[in-house]
């Protein structure tokens, strides 16, 4: 496998910390013309790009080791086995979980999320309980639980948010009520950028004996993900989000609790021995991985979250808090423009929309100019009802974004003020 | 691809001061339409006169293209019968989706829009006007027989 771009060593203080050409060149798709202009992209909170080395590692699983994992004798299905167990034992280093028993590879976030809603939330919750979310969570975070409510007659409640897009912590805490079964947040608001204060969040939900869920979807490839420091009960997250293949993703959940769930699906791979009357489940993780998983997409999983690694987290993080704090100076100082979360503690997302242009009319204009940013709800649809808004504009960043993506950001939206003058 | 093609002149005009803009407190009929994908939304009510649609009003929110189709619509059906809207959405439909057709009848100021068959994501924020229009005579009382 290839080694990722190397950061860049310690130069003089003016220069960037980070060798953003050279990550770039790791993503091919990089390089894409898009209507005769070089491809920027700006759409990474809604999925990111692969670089070279998740795409090898995809190729040579495919190419020399698939077969079906815990099942043959022979030598593949025992080397595509070891790949796929190797690519959860990264996943576990990445998390700092304690153990492989707590890793669940899954679709993505949704699903991940649906497990918990069902497996531990059906048997748990009755009339009168409590799940506490948040006004700003992606709508993978509310209709599940909107679901078990309906099965179980448990109660959803959303903690509100301040006009900057912060979490009103005060509200939340006065929101966790005695009946209080489960708290699920955003460790990051997709459609904000605001990063939740999950750690006092835990505390607070801990303190009165509520477990906590945190939807890990956009923070998973911007923020430092410890579940051990944040002492969280489960936290979900997508592979695509993180420079992994799309159907990919992470149930991480402390071990006692996976143990004492059921199984959400039942099928092959998640049985030890099966009779016509019942079965015997087999043990963590496997008691949730029923029928045959995503196998090389947990190969490219693994590849990316060792990417992530060899750049370092911090210097990604730095880097694109460095673009997030340039294109915020930059955008608000646009006439008629105004940021849409401006949350003090921030990923490096923008929403933003334009006085008398929709963001679709911004997000057709910026594409003929070959910027791809997203517009619309986010899937997030509380989150702009509480803003009065029924889209925004979003430009996210990543690793492999530079500030010649911002500039041309900027003359992307000349051109829309131009047309819409 | 060329922007101007997609924002013409009557369309950013249309946009900026959109026709019939409101709602009829009288009206025989009303629908709303919604584009999940956008979170647009479009109300449309009319009044009839027997088989036509003596009168129109077109509100919400959207982009240029879903306002300005919208604008552009309530101006070229206003007057019209039934079967003359039906045909006209059959010939806008044409002209938002297939670049290949030329279109049989005269569309008038509806042509602005021939520039959106070229953006496929846009197609739905051009016709959604129409689809509330469709639904909003569905729902209209059949008109009363003089005979």
């Amino acid at each position: 496998m290839s080694k990722p771009a190397a950061v860049a060593q310690a130069a003089a203080p003016a220069a960037p910390a980070f060798d953003v050409a050279r990550v770039r060149a790791d993503f091919p798709i990089l390089s894409r013309q898009i209507h005769g202009k070089p491809l920027v992209y700006l759409d990474s909170a809604a999925s990111s790009q692969r670089p070279l080395p998740v795409l090898r590692a995809v190729e040579h699983y495919e190419t020399a080791l698939h077969a079906n994992v815990h099942r043959g004798v022979h030598s593949l299905s025992q080397w595509a086995t070891e790949a796929y167990e190797h690519a959860r034992e990264i996943v576990r280093r990445f998390l700092n979980a304690r153990s492989t028993r707590e890793i669940v590879f899954v679709r993505g976030t949704t699903e991940a999320i649906n497990l918990v809603a069902n497996s531990w939330g059906r048997d748990r919750l009755s009339a009168g309980d409590e799940i506490l979310i948040t006004h700003l969570e992606h709508h993978a975070n509310i209709v599940p639980w909107q679901m078990v409510c309906a099965a179980t007659g448990a109660r959803l409640r959303a903690a509100p948010v301040r006009p900057n897009g912060e979490l009103d912590l005060e509200a939340f805490r006065a929101l966790l009520h005695p009946r209080t079964r489960l708290v699920a947040v955003a460790h990051v608001s997709n459609a904000l950028g605001t990063i939740l204060p999950v750690q006092e969040i835990v505390r607070l939900a801990h303190a009165r004996g509520v477990p906590v869920l945190l939807d890990g979807a956009q923070a998973i490839a911007h923020e430092a993900v410890d579940v051990q420091a944040l002492d969280c009960d489960f936290y979900a997250f997508s592979g695509h989000k993180v420079y992994a293949p799309t159907g990919i993703g992470v149930l991480y959940g402390r071990e006692s609790l996976l143990d004492a769930m059921p199984p959400w699906q039942g099928g092959g791979d998640m049985i030890l021995s099966v009779g016509i009357d019942s079965s015997t489940y087999n043990e963590l993780p496997w008691k949730f991985e029923a029928g045959t998983p995503n196998i090389s997409g947990a190969v490219g999983l693994g590849a990316a979250l060792e990417y992530v690694e060899a750049l370092g987290r911090r210097a990604i993080g730095a880097h694109e808090h460095s673009l997030l704090e340039v294109a915020t100076e930059r955008l608000a100082a646009l006439p008629r423009l105004r940021l849409v979360g401006t949350a003090p503690a921030k990923a490096a997302v923008i929403s933003f929309t334009i006085d008398g242009v929709h963001p679709h009319d911004i997000g057709t204009i910026l594409d003929s100019e070959g910027v791809a940013i997203r517009t619309g709800h986010h899937c997030a649809m509380p989150i702009m009802e509480l803003y009065g808004l029924a889209a925004t504009a979003r430009a996210s960043f990543a690793c492999y974004n530079s500030l010649e993506d911002i500039d041309r950001l900027l003359e992307g939206l000349r051109k829309v003020r131009e047309l819409f003058a | 691809m060329d922007l101007k093609e997609l924002y013409r002149e009557v369309i950013l005009d249309h946009n900026r001061t959109p026709r019939n803009f409101g709602r009829l407190e009288d009206a025989d009929a009303r629908a709303e339409g919604h584009n999940p994908l956008c979170g647009d939304q479009l109300s449309v009510t009319l009044r009839l006169q027997g088989d036509r649609v003596a009168d129109l009003r077109f509100e919400g929110r959207g982009c240029a293209i879903s306002v300005a189709s919208a604008s552009l619509m309530t101006e070229a059906v206003k007057g019209r019968s039934r079967e003359e809207i039906a045909r006209l959405y059959g010939e806008v439909h044409a002209l938002l989706t297939d670049r290949t057709r030329a279109p049989a009848g005269d569309l008038g100021k509806l042509m602005a829009l021939a520039g959106v068959a070229e953006f496929p994501a846009r197609v739905k924020c051009a016709s959604l006007c129409w689809h509330t229009l469709n639904a909003a005579l569905e729902r209209a009382p059949a008109p009363a027989s003089t005979e």
